[in-house]
């Protein structure tokens, strides 16, 4: 508890031993009904409990605030003293700060418990000045120095580690829950927590170039953008209270003078009006549960641009995907392999011979894939852009492309090209082909269908890769459409297709964010994956994740899903309990302590209700 | 030009939304929003505008809407 709170609390208990001194008195003495004793015990406890209130209501009247929730709760009260309700009135009061307690509480815990998943400023620094250890800002690091990193710490700037090893905990950077093992030589992220050894390490950014600061700066300006819902609560709560005060005051002048009744009966029922005239149930809970919407996503290592975004996923329709990267995992490796005469390992240690000191990705994926040791040829003459002659063994070796075998006058059977195709001859006699291409990420089929669960209409991949291989990714993940051979600007043209072809919905795009940025901005919600890489990517989107695991978009469907749920549930209630207390009020059935229910227990339960979003599994 | 400033003890998720709405008319700002959860606005300034007397007349704005809250320029 804070210290207001605990100031609070005091007051309460107080007045409320007043309060129940009052009762007491009111108990044993029946004759003293309308005595002294008894008022005094009751105003006092009315006074005690409420003089903040009453204070800030008078301070808000000089200042012209009217429909204000303090202002009207004093009146109200007062109201009641006037018409002699004593223990009414103190009762309501001490009722009202209680909930105002409860609701100070709960929006603490829950902006604590939600901050604390978006938290990862580093707090300090420590640099090694000719060995003696120096505390200091991360702003003040300079690039070069030696920092030292004790387990538990943050790392405050990016750097590599020089001395030492540890498992560092880079959830909140990454999102990855597996601690990363880390050792001399090893670059590492700022924001990452320490976790088992003393590293030593060169910063290689400074504070404001480091992965950190531009985290905490996508996250800093993500509560712009407002949800539709937000905005639409706080239109409402404008007209609100100034529409329930002059209900109030019709209640307590109309009746009375068209029909008949008493005055103080038709007082006390508009009394009842001005305690549920405060909004805050709606305007606290609302916004909640889209912060706690956000709280969650960062849980998962993802950076939501505000509840408006929340919003646009939940009503998801269509994804696009960038290929490279995205859907595959921008890696080459050998796919296939197809021998001719001679076995599939033959085949590929004799490529990964020829290849053995080449630099080409692809040489590397075909060296990977290699169980045995390569031999090391004779010589080696790598002709650009057709492949490798080698002698092994006393064996002329062609490996390359198709150029390459016609230049040689060797026959090359039709093969499916669903990547780059690595041809083989040995002597003038073809041996073989090996596929290299681009990995279809791991889990991404099963990605795809739970996303087609979670209610979208169609996954379209849009490349900038040749058309083969496009075919062969879209038939692999089953996608329901692609495009292939799209420079940046047809991107554009195609993203803009499919926003016609949607009216309902929403259409995504996620996209590792090279070259990516017009095509992030122009989707209803661009994503931006693979962290905080690429600038413009990260200004353009709209979602970021933090690492390039595309697995967790069907969780952030159902995550942006539940919030909207929970926010909408949050909204009928408070209403229909604001609507059915106003109606009991009017008709007299509904006591002021019922009215300070709707007011303050409505707000307790929707704060509760909003802190459900926080949790993912 | 965007600014964030924090907000203490901005207590009143109602009055976060009345300074809101009369931030948002002082003359020299484009939009200004304030966040209740994380205690916080954003304002971004017009072109050119004064932003050392616009904060002046937020500032006022705030304190008339909630006497106790502090911004941090």
């Amino acid at each position: 508890m804070t210290k207001k709170q605990k100031k609070s609390l005091l007051r309460i208990v107080l007045s409320a031993s007043l309060f129940l001194a009052g009762l007491v008195v009111r108990l044993l003495c029946p004759e003293l009904l309308s005595g002294w004793p008894q008022i005094v015990l009751f105003i006092a406890a009315w006074a005690l409990c409420g003089y903040p209130v009453i204070f800030e209501a008078t301070q808000n009247l000089f200042h012209g605030q009217i429909f204000d929730e303090n202002f009207l709760m004093t009146l109200a009260t007062a109201g009641a003293i006037a018409l002699k309700d004593f223990p009414e009135a103190a009762g309501v009061m001490i009722f009202f700060q209680i909930g105002e307690l409860f609701e100070s509480i709960a929006v603490h815990r829950s902006r604590k418990s939600i901050s604390a998943l978006m938290d990862l400023r580093p707090d300090f620094a420590t640099v090694l000045e000719n060995g003696a250890e120096v505390r200091k800002q991360p702003e003040e690091v300079q690039l070069g120095d030696i920092l030292l990193v004790r387990p538990g710490e943050r790392i405050p700037v990016d750097g590599k580690v020089l001395e030492g090893t540890s498992a560092l905990d880079t959830s909140k950077i990454t999102g990855e829950s597996v601690p990363r093992q880390v050792a001399a030589g090893d670059s590492v992220l700022s924001g990452c927590v320490n976790g088992s050894g003393v590293l030593k390490l060169e910063a290689q950014s400074s504070y404001e170039a480091s992965t950190v600061a531009k985290i905490l700066e996508l996250i800093e300006s993500s509560s712009e953008q407002k949800a539709p819902a937000e905005r639409m609560i706080s239109r409402f709560a404008r007209f609100y209270t100034p529409a329930v005060v002059i209900g109030a005051v019709l209640l307590a002048l109309l009746p009375p003078l068209l029909v008949s009744g008493a005055w103080s009966e038709w007082i006390r029922r508009a009394l009842t009006f001005l305690v549920i005239s405060c909004p805050c149930a709606l305007v606290i809970s609302v916004p909640l549960s889209y912060f706690g919407g956000m709280g969650a996503a960062s849980k998962l290592g993802v950076v939501v641009k505000g509840g408006t975004v929340l919003d646009q996923l939940s009503k998801a329709k269509i994804t696009v995907f960038d290929k490279t990267g995205t859907l595959t995992t921008g890696e080459f490796a050998v796919q296939e392999i197809h021998p001719a005469a001679i076995s599939q390992d033959e085949l590929l240690t004799l490529a990964a011979s020829a290849e053995v000191y080449s630099t080409h990705p692809v040489a590397q994926a075909i060296r990977n894939a290699c169980s045995g040791a390569p031999i090391h040829p004779e010589t080696t003459n790598e002709i650009p852009g057709c492949g490798i002659e080698a002698i092994i063994s006393g064996r002329k070796i062609l490996a390359g492309n198709a150029k390459l075998m016609q230049q040689n006058g060797i026959c090359v059977p039709e093969l499916p090209q669903t990547g780059t195709l690595v041809y083989l001859a040995g002597d003038g006699v073809y041996l073989g082909a090996i596929t290299v291409g681009d990995c279809v990420r791991d889990g991404m089929p099963d990605t795809l269908a739970q996303l087609k669960a979670h209610g979208i209409r169609k996954n379209v991949m849009l490349t900038g890769d040749i058309r083969e291989t496009a075919a062969c990714v879209a038939r692999t993940l089953a996608l329901d459409d692609y495009a292939a051979e799209l420079l940046p600007q047809n991107k554009v043209a195609k993203l803009q297709q499919l926003l016609a072809e949607e009216n309902d919905g929403t259409v995504l795009f996620a996209g590792d964010g090279v070259n990516d940025a017009p095509v992030l901005a122009l989707a209803d919600v661009g994503i931006a994956m693979g962290g905080v890489g690429s600038d413009a990517a990260v200004e353009a989107a709209d979602v970021v994740f933090l690492n390039d695991d595309i697995s967790k978009l069907p969780r952030l469907l159902k995550l942006a899903g539940k919030t909207k749920r929970i926010a909408r549930q949050n909204i009928l209630f408070a209403l229909l309990v604001k609507a059915v207390v106003l109606c009991l009020g009017a008709l007299g059935y509904a006591p002021m302590w019922l009215a300070v229910f709707a007011d303050v227990g409505v707000a307790v339960i929707a704060i509760l209700n909003a802190v459900r979003t926080m949790r993912v599994q | 030009m965007k600014k964030t400033y924090k907000l203490i003890d901005l207590d009143c998720a109602n009055c976060a939304l009345k300074m809101e709405h009369a931030i948002n008319r002082i003359s020299g700002i484009e939009a200004a929003s304030v966040s209740f959860m994380q205690q916080k606005m954003t304002i971004d300034f017009s072109d050119g505008a004064d932003v050392d007397k616009i904060m002046g007349e937020v500032v006022h704005v705030i304190h008339k809407v909630e006497p106790d809250c502090e911004v941090i320029l």
